[in-house]
């Protein structure tokens, strides 16, 4: 679904991202881990294709199409989408007016918030005053109303208290067709986690390291997430499987 | 010779305390002879069109009251529910001695050269009473209308709400497709009495260089409440305003809210001003101004001069382009125990809140409108549909190549 080749990205003058190479196969999930600075929401923004992520080599393909050059909106269309790990405030909008726009027009907000318990949140404004775990749920309710075949989660777990991390784990589930048998399933997803909570609620296929903006290593997402915790980020940067 | 008079006479050519100064003289006095017109027959549907962007929609269906006074002439009047009274305000004198009273009771006459102008030569204007209790649901709507290219409106304006009564008025001030320059001088006093309700919402749709000078003052009483609402966005020359409302009552309350768009060329220079002079008195101005290549003053101040009272200046300013917005809030509370804050931000629409709507799906100029819409987003109860059609027009053409 996703396949991303020798991916080389700037962020004005710095190099954030050297030579990513990457395949995420349809119905499949894959993890992102790495040190704070090691590129991981880089490689998610430069996926999404915002401005400030200048591609200057390589190539990003989504459901066959060269999508390196397309603008943000179209890319989400298409059927990308991006869980923000620190969404922005828009004042004077409200949650249910996005809900609507991220579904463009074809879900009720109320039936889908009333689903997630949230309806007491579609009055307010997109974002404000919402506590970890709220922007959290507002997030993945907007990626339901816009149902991507890709999906974006950028630490998806952070500032969650974990009443709230069951609900998210449950919704990410859903988005990711984990009900399905894993032939049946038809959407993908790119998640970053530092702590690997959210993989106790959805089977990841694969998972890899992120270092200095290289992909250093990859293999099992348990098996990776037991060496970060038993031998840091740094051994596994230099043991490159 | 009254003293009223002589003091108009003598502030003559009184710069006022804000805004660009006018020389009055470059405008005409020569208004069209326009004929009462009891079924607004002589519009054409160019002017209709035109009234409806300021919320006036000819018709006095659903309506309390109407009153349309284009240039000097009174073209329309009715009062159509008991309980409200509409009259142009010459006529008002006349039947109410003290309607002469209050004239001149809020707004000083020697202000500045416009508020003289408006006494020494005026032209009409209208008085708008709610009789004691009465609760009128439907608005009036009133419009000044420029209808004569470099014509010099003056007009003063009257509203009594009478104990205990409640009234909402539509007032839309607008000029001719076809007229470009004029000058629209409008003294407004409102007196709103004990538990009274007033709620005044003012539209303006004038030509692009058109100037316009208000000079309103309110005053309520226990228990009352004072809402007004202003809203303008289409291009003009200059508009200079900073109505005064005085909470003089136990438990009064004003909510001044304005939304502006300062387009190329304009200079706007509007305040709100609220004196909170009795025990748990409440107020409110909330503005909004999108700069579109214009320069805009905003500009706010609450005084609380007894303890015991609470207050909010919010003014946020957002640049689209080119433009200037240049906020001046103030807060002066003259004894311990007021409650008195402020919020005020001018700035640009932030890329990553763009980016944010994009990567849900919309393009640029959806993302830009949405972010406009949200920033422009007041509550105004009671709005001509026609009105919010225009609000969202004008809206997504502010956003429109940037």
């Amino acid at each position: 679904m996703l396949e991303i080749d020798d991916l080389w990205v700037n962020i004005e003058d710095k190099e954030v991202l050297k030579g990513i190479n990457l395949r995420v196969p349809v119905g499949e999930t894959h993890i992102l881990f790495g040190k704070n600075g090691s590129g991981k929401s880089s490689l998610l923004m430069a996926i999404m294709g915002f401005e400030r992520y200048a591609v200057k080599q390589g190539r990003i393909s989504f459901l066959g199409q060269d999508i390196t050059q397309l603008p943000t909106y179209e890319r989400a269309r298409l059927g990308l989408g991006l869980s923000f790990q620190r969404p922005p405030t828009i004042r004077g909008v409200k949650t249910a007016d996005v809900l609507r726009v991220c579904s463009r027009g074809a879900i009720v907000p109320e039936v889908l918030a009333a689903a997630y318990d949230f309806t007491e949140f579609l009055d307010r404004e997109v974002n404000h005053g919402f506590s970890g775990g709220e922007l959290k749920r507002s997030e993945l309710l907007q990626l339901l109303a816009q149902n991507p075949k890709m999906v974006l989660l950028d630490e998806p777990e952070s500032g969650v208290d974990l009443e709230n991390l069951q609900v998210v784990g449950k919704i990410i589930a859903h988005l990711l067709q984990k009900d399905r048998r894993p032939q049946a399933r038809e959407h993908s997803g790119l998640i970053i986690t530092h702590t690997g909570f959210i993989m106790d609620y959805i089977n990841a296929d694969r998972a890899y390291i992120l270092s200095g903006g290289r992909m250093c290593c990859q293999g099992n997402p348990r098996d990776l997430l037991h060496d970060i915790k038993n031998f840091g980020y740094e051994e596994c940067a230099k043991c490159r499987r | 010779m009254s003293q009223i008079k002589a003091r108009a006479e003598q502030s003559r050519q009184k710069k006022a305390a804000f805004g660009r100064d006018l020389n009055l003289e470059e405008f005409s006095r020569q208004g069209g002879a326009w004929e009462y017109d009891p079924d607004y027959r002589q519009f054409s549907p160019e002017e209709r069109s035109r009234l409806l962007t300021a919320g006036i929609e000819l018709t006095d269906e659903d309506h309390a009251g109407t009153f349309l006074q284009a240039d000097q002439a009174i073209v329309h009047c009715q009062t159509r529910q008991p309980g409200v009274e509409v009259l142009p305000i010459t006529e008002a004198v006349k039947r109410h001695d003290w309607a002469k009273n209050l004239l001149w009771g809020l707004v000083a006459v020697d202000a500045d050269k416009y508020t003289a102008a408006a006494e020494l030569e005026l032209d009409n204007g209208y008085f708008i009473r709610a009789l004691p209790g009465a609760k009128i649901a439907q608005p009036v709507e009133s419009c000044l209308y420029i209808r004569t290219d470099r014509f010099a409106q003056h007009v003063h304006n009257l509203v009594v709400v009478e104990e205990g009564a409640s009234l909402h008025i539509i007032t839309g001030c607008a000029t001719h497709p076809g007229v470009r320059s004029g000058l629209h001088i409008g003294v407004s006093e409102f007196y709103v009495k004990k538990g009274g309700s007033l709620t005044f919402t003012m539209v303006h749709n004038w030509g692009e260089d058109v100037h316009v000078r208000p000079r309103t003052a309110v005053r309520v009483e226990a228990g009352g409440t004072y809402v007004s609402n202003y809203i303008l966005l289409r291009p003009v020359k200059s508009v200079q305003m900073y109505p005064t409302v005085t909470l003089n009552g136990e438990g009064a309350v004003a909510r001044l809210q304005s939304i502006l768009i300062a387009h190329p060329g304009c200079e706007l220079d509007v305040g709100g001003r609220v004196i909170l002079q009795a025990p748990r008195t409440r107020a409110e101005v909330i503005a909004r101004t999108l700069a579109i290549g214009g320069y805009s003053m905003a500009r706010g101040h609450l005084v609380g001069l007894v303890p015991d009272i609470k207050a909010h200046l919010e003014c946020r300013g957002l640049i689209l382009g080119n433009g200037v917005v240049h906020a001046i809030p103030e807060l002066e509370g003259r004894v311990a125990g007021v409650d008195m804050s402020h919020e005020a931000a001018v700035g640009k629409i932030a890329a990553e809140e763009v980016e944010y709507l994009m990567a849900r799906g919309l393009d640029e100029d959806e993302a830009v409108s949405t972010i406009v819409r949200g920033f422009l987003n007041v509550k105004i109860e009671g709005l001509p549909p026609a009105l919010e059609a225009e609000m969202e027009q004008a809206i997504q053409e502010s956003g429109k190549g940037l």
